[in-house]
């Protein structure tokens, strides 16, 4: 081509702009973007928010602090040591002085000791296991109950939807306390009996009581969250993939399981995620009446309330499961807030 | 509107008598019985107890006779405080709870309401930061905790104020603002959202393009059609104090209602454990008609069904 010399008074056209692209220059000219589903949209929202961010760490930290680091710890959470009761934060007793001086290395106990003289410190990491798996446990199975519940009122509609909503309505109007107090008593026995039972030891572990706090949680709050799914429901299966899955022969269980609970995901995980901070709150809240998880085994609401006896003279006991207990909720309920922010549609923007 | 409210009744008395029936069958149900727990007392004296309350004759018959003697307004006499009928009970409670209950929700509204404007007339500067971040505290911590620790600081430590009972004006400070954390947090963070929510609509664009003044656009646009999820949120939990926190009123040592109705449902008080329930239903329903009414008033486009 370098032959063709240009005649400058020629109209002749630059032959080079007539060459093939390169592969290079087509990639340039692609304006597709990666495509965003549903998942990556929301999870670049989540990131963008700070504020939920921090709150996902501090969780981490909370979990962490719960679940691993009591395995380390040098000291069990009913380990009683001998003249070590009453101990303020980082004070050694006499013994364990004598101990030092006789060149033996004693872990501190960071928080003090309660009365009885337990490591006050792990026996918080092990408050915050029970409230965080109180938590965590029961807000799944609200989420399984409630979600099935509400999904199948929405779906089947007609009288099966009003009356499995007037049920809703009715478990709404009794007091909360009266029915879990009332099936705390009731469930007691029968736990209790089970779980002597050979094969059923892991009841025996976790406390016959704290397995009727999971049932009782999740008898009573599926209800809000029965009545979100329903209303998603209920818009969502006038869908047209709804009438083609249909078509195809499909049946209910799999419409609802398939088309109809997978679209409303983003509600359900917003929804779970703010259920686990009332989980925590309200198990709290029961320790306070004495009826939470049962000794030896501590959860926060029981420590904080066996502080209060003694809280003029020993504040941090009391300090330091009321500040956790504020915290875990706290943090969940912000994360829970970015959720929100970033997986429900209707607040896009 | 007569009609209307007439009808809400009859559905609410209905309702009432559900959650009763209801709580009767369960709280029986339930094993145990008033005076099961009582090692002290004989077989021979339990069995006399039982058939001076009446316990001693069929479920379906105490249920009668307990509903009957309830229409004529009797909720029959306290199995566990004696001698005291439940009607006395409520009636020298109840005015403590709702006292309590009524400064404490008057406080949440004159401090949430204009918290939650300002910090939405301030959207995204320090100012609402601040408070956003006070509302979610406010409804973090357990009203337990918070009791606890007002408690610690004021009444312990630096002894400013009394601990125990509500004998003055003082003793409501604590007690009070235990109370109203939650729902001054929570009123704040719904009032800054609906107002800003309301604050994007094109009528609020329409009156300041007319000139209208911003306080007029305030209370006569904005906060008119803000507040109607304030009122819907007031109005059950408005209803749900009256009755008595439990917790409150135990470690502040108020004489409310909270308290003997969680020690009814312990000792199994059957009687008392069914007039607290009955009048907790009966004050959420009204609570509900008044809300509806108000939304009425306050937004005539409303029509009630």
């Amino acid at each position: 081509m370098e032959n063709l010399k240009k005649n400058p008074l020629s109209l002749h056209l630059n032959v080079d702009d007539f060459m093939p692209a390169t592969n290079d220059e087509k990639q340039s000219l692609v304006v597709m973007r990666e495509s965003v589903n549903f998942w990556k949209d929301g999870l670049r929202r989540l990131r963008k928010n700070k504020i939920a961010m921090v709150s996902l760490v501090v969780i981490i930290l909370i979990a962490i602090f719960a679940y691993v680091l009591p395995a380390v710890w040098p000291y069990g959470y009913d380990e009683q040591i001998k003249y070590s009761e009453n101990l303020a934060p980082f004070e050694y007793s006499e013994k364990e002085l004598a101990r030092i001086a006789e060149g033996e290395s004693v872990f501190p106990h960071i928080l003090g000791t309660d009365r009885s003289g337990r490591d006050f410190a792990v026996r918080l990491m092990m408050g915050t296991r029970v409230s965080l798996s109180v938590g965590l446990l029961a807000s799944v199975l609200v989420l399984l109950i409630g979600a099935t519940y509400g999904a199948i009122s929405a779906f089947a509609g007609g009288w099966v939807d009003i009356i499995m909503m007037r049920i809703t309505d009715i478990l709404y109007t009794i007091p909360d306390i009266l029915l879990i107090i009332l099936l705390g008593m009731a469930l007691k026995d029968p736990l209790e009996a089970i779980s002597q039972q050979p094969g059923f030891g892991w009841m025996q572990k976790l406390g016959p009581n704290m397995i009727s706090i999971f049932i009782i949680f999740a008898l009573l709050y599926w209800v809000s969250m029965a009545r979100i799914v329903r209303s998603q429901v209920l818009t969502l299966k006038e869908s047209e993939y709804v009438t083609a899955a249909r078509a195809l022969g499909a049946s209910s269980g799999r419409i609802i399981k398939r088309h109809l609970l997978t679209n409303c995901i983003g509600t359900l995980i917003v929804t779970t995620t703010l259920q686990i901070p009332s989980s925590i709150f309200t198990e709290s809240y029961l320790s306070f009446l004495g009826l939470g998880v049962a000794a030896p085994m501590p959860s926060l609401g029981s420590l904080a309330t066996d502080a209060v006896k003694g809280m003029n003279t020993y504040p941090h006991l009391l300090l330091a499961p009321a500040l956790m207990i504020s915290v875990m909720i706290l943090v969940f309920n912000l994360f829970g807030d970015g959720l929100r922010d970033a997986f429900d549609p209707k607040l896009k923007n | 509107m007569a009609k209307y409210v007439i009808k809400r009744v009859a559905m609410g008395i209905f309702s009432v008598f559900i959650v009763a029936t209801l709580t009767f069958f369960i709280m029986n149900l339930v094993p145990g019985g008033p005076f099961v727990s009582e090692k002290s007392i004989s077989a021979a004296a339990q069995q006399a107890l039982n058939e001076k309350y009446g316990l001693d004759k069929p479920l379906g018959v105490q249920y009668v006779n307990y509903m009957s003697s309830l229409l004529h307004g009797d909720m029959g006499l306290s199995l566990k405080q004696r001698g005291r009928t439940v009607n006395q009970i409520i009636a020298e409670k109840l005015p403590v709870s709702c006292r309590t209950a009524g400064i404490a929700v008057a406080v949440a509204l004159c401090l949430g309401i204009p918290m939650g404007c300002f910090s939405a007339y301030n959207r995204g500067k320090w100012a609402d930061n601040i408070i956003i971040v006070l509302a979610t505290c406010g409804i973090a911590i357990p009203s337990f905790i918070s009791s606890v620790l007002l408690l610690y600081t004021f009444g312990m430590n630096l002894k400013l104020l009394p601990t125990v009972g509500l004998n003055e004006p003082a003793a409501y400070i604590m007690p009070v603002t235990a109370l109203a954390i939650y729902p001054t947090a929570y009123i704040t963070r719904l009032m800054r959202s609906s107002l800003l929510d309301v604050m994007g609509q094109d009528y609020m664009r329409t009156a300041r393009a007319k000139g209208v003044s911003s306080v007029k656009i305030l209370f006569k646009h904005a906060l008119r059609n803000a507040i109607l999820p304030v009122v819907t949120y007031v109005g059950p939990m408005l209803a749900a104090l009256m009755t008595g926190s439990f917790v409150v009123e135990k470690i502040f040592t108020i004489p409310g209602l909270g308290r003997d109705f969680v020690s009814a449902i312990t000792n199994r008080d059957y009687t008392l454990i069914m007039g607290t329930t009955i009048l907790l239903a009966t004050m959420v329903i009204i609570a509900n008609v008044i809300v509806d009414i108000l939304y009425k008033i306050i937004d005539p486009r409303i029509k009630l069904k």
